[in-house]
């Protein structure tokens, strides 16, 4: 890299003055592409790739045990919709996604505001407000199931000493349809915070201390600063941090997988866990794929969002 | 998280106030923690008698169940798998997305940002939707069954998400910085290694914690591609070894979730300010 970069200097330099900008310039495009070529080839070979695979797929009626592929036109899809699961999937994967991360943006913000506060004991707090995000979701979910458990769970144990049950009841929290999906919505919100605070965090800090001031000296109340300065300044990053959350738990089979496996019934299953059971489990690749991308949309509209912010972004600069 | 940020509360009854929230977010987080403690040291018999208060001794904490699962299960393979497959994944990540991250900020001109947005719209297909055609793929490449196969999917997430968190950091750092290194005798090249990436550190730091950390979440990739359990990760390395049919060893379960969680954690927490700083400038920023 280095010698090219020295030939090409000393050509510029040989090149008349006139030339020599426009050369340069277009030395800055060949540096660029050398720069950021490997990067996009990267993304295009292990992700354009195989999003082009998945498109193809769903058209086709690909399984496990063939590679026989045919075109099906929308056959694959109709398949995938007229499943009597079907609409229940999808609303599984709207309620689970959206109550969790509106539960995450309220506990965010009042947690990075706590934690931006002087407190006694604040470096364990903050470990352990971590550990959810440093825990691999896997064993984060296999925590819960056990925590959760219908014999063993210390929640039974609580609730007797409450009265709530009698003794020897069980709570039997993942064999209610809609107690086990309170579950997983607390397990995606319990995992998706620590992330979402940091980066609110991060937006605090970066909130110019004289704003706050002036507004008590010209004696905004706390409450007023809060809500009237702050939070405001605050949207975008907390904007950020829920669209982590949201595509996090959109797309994630983990917690659906090892916590309820989909159950009791079909109750708790998503998208993501729909389309690893058909197409893994069920061996239909194409239906499965095809499950898949009815998820597209909704990432589509995130990526929208981006756009949106970055190009808000740019009339800021 | 500055000294000058931190505001400290005036009044007894704000105080208390804030002690109330502290405590509610400590028990939030750290509940299913404090029960898996508890789990990871009790014998058999105490933890399967119901009746008595579950979070009591009834009798003397063990640590066989962490001895068993070093003993009997291929834990500390699952541990050295994930180990390997995030510092490679960290290494292709820093060494793809580094120049295409400067590229972007400096060199590409109108072009710049149109394909920032474009590699960030990538990190959001999701593995769900790839690993069904990936599995074909890494068939084809004669990968299945390997760690390697883990090295080679992971930067399609990571890649995208450190060019997006960089980006920040290279468009912070001033022009004039660069045009005096290439002033005195630096190339391009040489002006990005000796002069900005010194002073992106803080930037290169997040990109390596966040790689790592999004490499050891991963399940999906690591169920549908591995099933040999010398090639596996602790995420499913540790459901599949420690679950035998309907039978749960539930103490070593909780060790291994709280083996690897702890130390990452403090990790985290030691350098949270300087992650912080990362995501000022990437993510807020940016």
């Amino acid at each position: 890299m280095s010698r090219i970069d020295a030939d090409t200097t000393s050509a510029a330099i040989r090149a008349r003055p006139a030339r020599r900008r426009r050369y340069a310039l277009e030395r800055d495009g060949v540096l660029g592409s050398l720069m950021l070529g490997p990067a996009v080839l990267y993304l295009v070979l292990v992700v354009g790739y195989p999003l082009v695979l998945a498109i193809m797929y769903s058209f086709s009626d690909v399984t496990v045990g063939s590679s026989r592929f045919d075109f099906a036109g929308l056959a694959t899809f109709k398949t995938a919709i007229h499943d009597p699961h079907f609409p229940a999937v999808v609303a599984h994967t709207f309620i689970i996604t959206g109550i969790s991360q509106a539960l995450v943006v309220v506990l965010c913000t009042i947690l990075a505001f706590t934690l931006a506060a002087n407190f006694r004991g604040k470096w364990f707090v903050r470990f352990l407000v971590l550990m959810p995000w440093t825990t691999p979701v896997a064993l984060g979910a296999i925590i819960w199931l056990w925590m959760l458990d219908s014999i063993f769970t210390p929640f039974n144990w609580f609730a007797q000493q409450l009265h709530v049950i009698g003794p020897g009841e069980q709570l039997n929290l993942l064999g209610h349809a809609g107690l086990a999906t309170a579950s997983v919505i607390a397990v995606q919100t319990w995992r998706t915070l620590p992330l979402a605070t940091v980066i609110v965090l991060a937006g605090l800090s970066s909130i110019p201390r004289d704003v706050e001031e002036q507004a008590e000296v010209d004696g905004a109340g706390f409450w007023r600063r809060l809500f009237g300065i702050q939070i405001p300044l605050l949207a975008p990053v907390i904007l950020v941090a829920v669209l982590f959350g949201i595509v996090f738990t959109f797309t994630d089979m983990a917690v659906v997988f090892i916590l309820t496996g989909g159950g009791p019934g079909d109750a708790t299953q998503v998208l993501a866990s729909w389309a690893f059971y058909k197409g893994i489990n069920g061996g239909n690749l194409a239906v499965g794929a095809a499950d898949a991308l009815f998820m597209f949309p909704v990432l589509l509209g995130l990526a929208i969002v981006v756009l949106m912010m970055a190009s808000g972004r740019r009339e800021k600069s | 998280m500055s000294s000058s940020s931190a505001r400290r509360p005036r009044t007894i009854r704000g105080s208390i106030g804030l002690y109330l929230i502290v405590f509610f977010f400590a028990v939030l987080c750290g509940f299913p923690f404090l029960w898996a403690t508890i789990t990871t040291f009790k014998t058999n018999q105490d933890l399967y008698t119901t009746g008595h208060n579950p979070f009591a001794f009834t009798q003397a904490p063990t640590l066989d169940n962490i001895t068993t699962l070093f003993t009997t299960t291929p834990y500390l393979h699952f541990i050295i798998n994930s180990v390997v497959i995030g510092i490679v994944t960290v290494g292709i990540t820093l060494v793809l997305s580094v120049p295409a991250s400067y590229a972007l900020a400096r060199l590409t001109g109108r072009w710049g940002l149109p394909m920032a947005i474009g590699i960030f719209v990538v990190y959001l297909v999701p593995p769900t939707l790839l690993f069904l055609p990936l599995s074909r793929v890494i068939t084809v490449l004669g990968l299945q069954d390997t760690i390697w196969s883990l090295v080679l999917v992971y930067p399609g997430f990571t890649i995208p998400l450190s060019v997006w968190l960089l980006l920040g950091f290279f468009r912070s750092v001033p022009r004039d910085v660069e045009e005096q290194a290439q002033v005195d005798g630096y190339s391009k090249v040489g002006a990005l290694v000796r002069v900005v990436l010194p002073l992106v550190a803080p930037g290169l730091f997040t990109v390596v914690v966040f790689t790592f950390t999004l490499t050891m979440q991963d399940f999906i990739y690591a169920l549908a591609f591995v099933s040999s359990s010398s090639q596996m990760t602790i995420s499913v390395g540790v459901p599949t070894n420690l679950v035998r049919g309907d039978v749960f060893y539930w103490q070593s379960l909780m060790a291994s979730a709280m083996i690897v969680a702890i130390p990452v954690a403090v990790i985290y927490n030691l350098f949270l300010r300087k992650f912080i700083q990362g995501f000022t400038l990437g993510a807020v920023k940016g």
